[in-house]
């Protein structure tokens, strides 16, 4: 029987790898599930089992498995492995996604899995948190701090008890890592918190996905309860959340996890200190767990041996939005903007320039095409005033208008502020009706402001070079004055609009008094 | 009560009808819950997969099963947008429209959507037929637009896959 490989993630069932895999099974192919491959331009993809590797077939239809079966389906890719946007690949963290059947304990073992816990059972809860600073990795959801340094501080608090909390809540349009690998590879994650358990003295640990990926949650669900023995005494559930992005931020996720409304709680004290239930905490991006797996079975000078300046080691990046060749694409730290999106992403799907990129998902920096030379590394795109966030790049034609991308991330921030601090989640709203009225040109002066009794009130106009100044001087408040990224990255989609894109928002209309 | 015997969420599950019922409801429901930790939202979502949805008399049942205040409940169910305190309609259409749908024309696409089935972004329609909602991001952003049909995920959504949907949630 021949045995063919479909992806049952969520992405390619949504493009149609569920009744693709009901068709090769109907015509009599042994049918295995596996994760995505990561390249959805060749999805719904059929990988057939010869004696010379895997064939891939993609995009393929339901009715043409025949044609896939006798080996004419005109869409052969032959080995994908040769295939330029996985040639040029570092998988570190996704050596396992889209090969081996996610759920199935003996593939994990076959392609390496668990030596990384197996080596840190041998060793010093310290010599592990040692390990994981000498491998230079850094929180890959966002904020890039050094993820051994916030071990050691856990590590070095007693408690009773202490938790590993696994932030899965990627809520970042752009952005799907985190969801391929939970769907693609549960077991790394699972190893991952299990070793950070092991290094800190963890006790029980919360992975906290969104509610909006339905498949993770199963698939992690079975994949917990299925390996539970290997990583006993550590014991692990999932928290499922409930629609809000706010509780990706870390304080807002522990409240969530408490069964709180899923509110920033001000710093400090830090999680690492008095976290989860009041006990010392480490809180991980999966991508920051699911890479520690890697750093501890190969040693983390394999690690950071790869990289860019004070970004070590690879990033799984995500091409999104309008780009031909969108996926993930995992490459160390160092490879530039312009790479990624024009060689890599082969620019953008509807075949116009590209006008825009937006790299960080919802609170990252829009960039012209002119600052392509960028190369993907933390401190260089925090310099130009961005982020590289999750790793998520939204790739825009010139079709785009910026000043309502801009209006969108003010609008985003309003329906997702979690009420706290005043700069979001008064400014947000203030933000929207500032764009609104430079969309409008300008302000006038309205019917109770023009009455002559109203003394006090401003009753001038203001042109939209006004309106600028002021939205300007929001984004300032916000950023300095919030409470948590949410309200204080707003601020950088906004600004870099009206910085690179200022024709958009009609920056100099000279006679504002002509429209008074 | 009486607009509650009549709705019927999307899987056509009854709420409870009368406090013995509800009170029977949520300790059931709780039960898995006892001494688990922050068992509120694991309690809510419960409640929300049995019912369709969290009526507010059910509020006062929770509060007792978890030993906290009717105020804390309330606070939770109103914060997080899954939570329904009305029924959603036979079928639910989740919209994304984050950034990397936009992209990709998803602001065209939401504006079809409400055109072709009738209903304005997060209403439901007066049959009962439909609900429409945003969602912000799905995680499939190199292939949008991108909605959620009754739970089902949908990419590439154009005019033609609308149509597919349309004639879904007629059923």
């Amino acid at each position: 029987m021949t045995r063919v490989f479909v992806s049952c993630d969520m992405a390619s069932v949504a493009l149609g790898a569920d009744e693709l895999a009901d068709a090769l099974a109907v015509a009599g192919a042994e049918v295995v599930r596996t994760g995505s491959r990561g390249l959805f331009r060749i999805e719904p993809l059929v990988e057939v089992e010869t004696g010379g590797g895997r064939i891939a077939y993609g995009p393929v239809a339901a009715d043409e498995v025949a044609a896939v079966l006798d080996g004419t389906h005109p869409n052969c890719l032959g080995d994908l492995a040769a295939l330029p946007f996985f040639a040029h690949q570092q998988r570190f963290t996704f050596a396992r996604v889209g090969i081996t059947d996610p759920l199935s304990l003996s593939d994990y073992v076959s392609h390496g899995g668990w030596a990384g816990l197996q080596r840190t059972r041998a060793m010093s809860p310290q010599q592990v948190v040692d390990a994981v600073k000498a491998s230079g990795l850094r929180g890959r959801g966002g904020a890039g701090f050094p993820t051994g340094i916030k071990w050691q501080t856990v590590l070095d608090t007693p408690s009773a008890e202490k938790f590993i909390v696994c932030n899965a809540d990627e809520g970042d349009s752009g952005t799907f890592a985190d969801r391929m690998l939970l769907e693609g590879d549960p077991y790394c994650l699972i190893e991952g918190m299990a070793i950070a358990a092991h290094a800190v003295g963890g006790t029980h640990g919360y992975i906290y996905v969104r509610s909006e990926y339905p498949f993770a949650i199963r698939t992690l669900r079975e994949a917990i309860f299925r390996s539970a023995h290997l990583i006993a005494p550590f014991t692990l559930e999932v928290r499922e959340g409930a629609g809000a992005y706010v509780c990706g931020e870390e304080t807002a996720l522990l409240d969530s996890i408490e069964g709180k409304r899923g509110q920033v709680r001000a710093k400090p004290p830090l999680p690492a200190i008095q976290g989860l239930f009041g006990r010392p905490t480490v809180i991980n991006n999966v991508l920051s767990l699911a890479a520690v797996p890697f750093i501890l079975a190969e040693g983390p000078e394999r690690y950071s041996e790869v990289g860019f300046g004070r970004s070590r080691g690879t990033m799984p990046v995500q091409l999104a939005g309008n780009v031909k060749n969108g996926g993930l694409f995992e490459i160390g730290f160092g490879i530039t903007l312009g790479e990624l999106v024009e060689k890599i992403g082969g620019g953008t799907e509807s075949g116009r320039p590209v006008r825009a990129v937006q790299v960080g998902g919802p609170l990252g920096a829009y960039f012209p095409p002119s600052m392509f030379d960028l190369p993907f590394d933390y401190e260089a795109f925090a310099q130009k005033g961005g982020l590289i966030g999750h790793g998520g790049v939204t790739v825009f034609d010139d079709s785009v208008d910026m000043l309502a991308m801009a209006r969108f991330a003010m609008e985003f921030c309003a329906v997702e502020s979690c009420g706290k601090c005043t700069p979001c989640r008064i400014g947000s709203t203030r933000g929207v009706e500032t764009i609104d009225r430079i969309r409008a040109g300008g302000r006038r002066g309205d019917a109770v402001e023009v009455l002559p009794q109203m003394r006090n009130a401003r009753a001038a106009a203001r042109g939209v070079d006004q309106e600028i100044a002021l939205l300007r001087d929001l984004c300032e408040v916000m950023k300095y004055g919030s409470l948590c990224a949410l309200g204080g990255f707003t601020p950088y989609p906004v600004l870099s609009a009206l910085e690179f894109f200022p024709e958009d928002f009609g920056a100099e209309v000279p006679d504002a008094a002509a429209r008074r | 009560m009486s607009d509650l015997q009549h709705a019927t969420s999307p899987s056509g599950t009854r709420p409870p009808t009368g406090d013995d019922e509800a009170r029977a409801l949520v300790e059931r429901l709780a039960e898995p819950c006892t001494g688990r930790r922050g068992a509120l939202l694991p309690l809510l979502h419960a409640i929300q997969h049995e019912v369709g949805w969290i009526p507010d008399s059910l509020v006062p049942f929770v509060a007792h099963a978890l030993n906290l205040s009717r105020a804390e409940i309330h606070g939770v169910i109103t914060f997080y947008p899954d939570f329904r305190r009305r029924p959603a309609g036979r079928h639910v259409v989740k919209l994304c429209r984050a950034e990397a749908c936009q992209a990709r024309g998803g602001a065209a696409i939401e504006a079809a959507a409400a055109d072709r089935f009738g209903v304005a972004m997060g209403e439901t329609r007066p049959d009962g037929q439909v609900t429409l909602e945003p969602i912000y991001c799905l995680g499939l952003c190199a292939t949008g637009p991108n909605a959620l049909v009754d739970g089902k995920p949908v990419s590439r959504v154009d005019a033609a896959r609308l149509e597919r949907i349309a004639a879904e949630i007629a059923a």
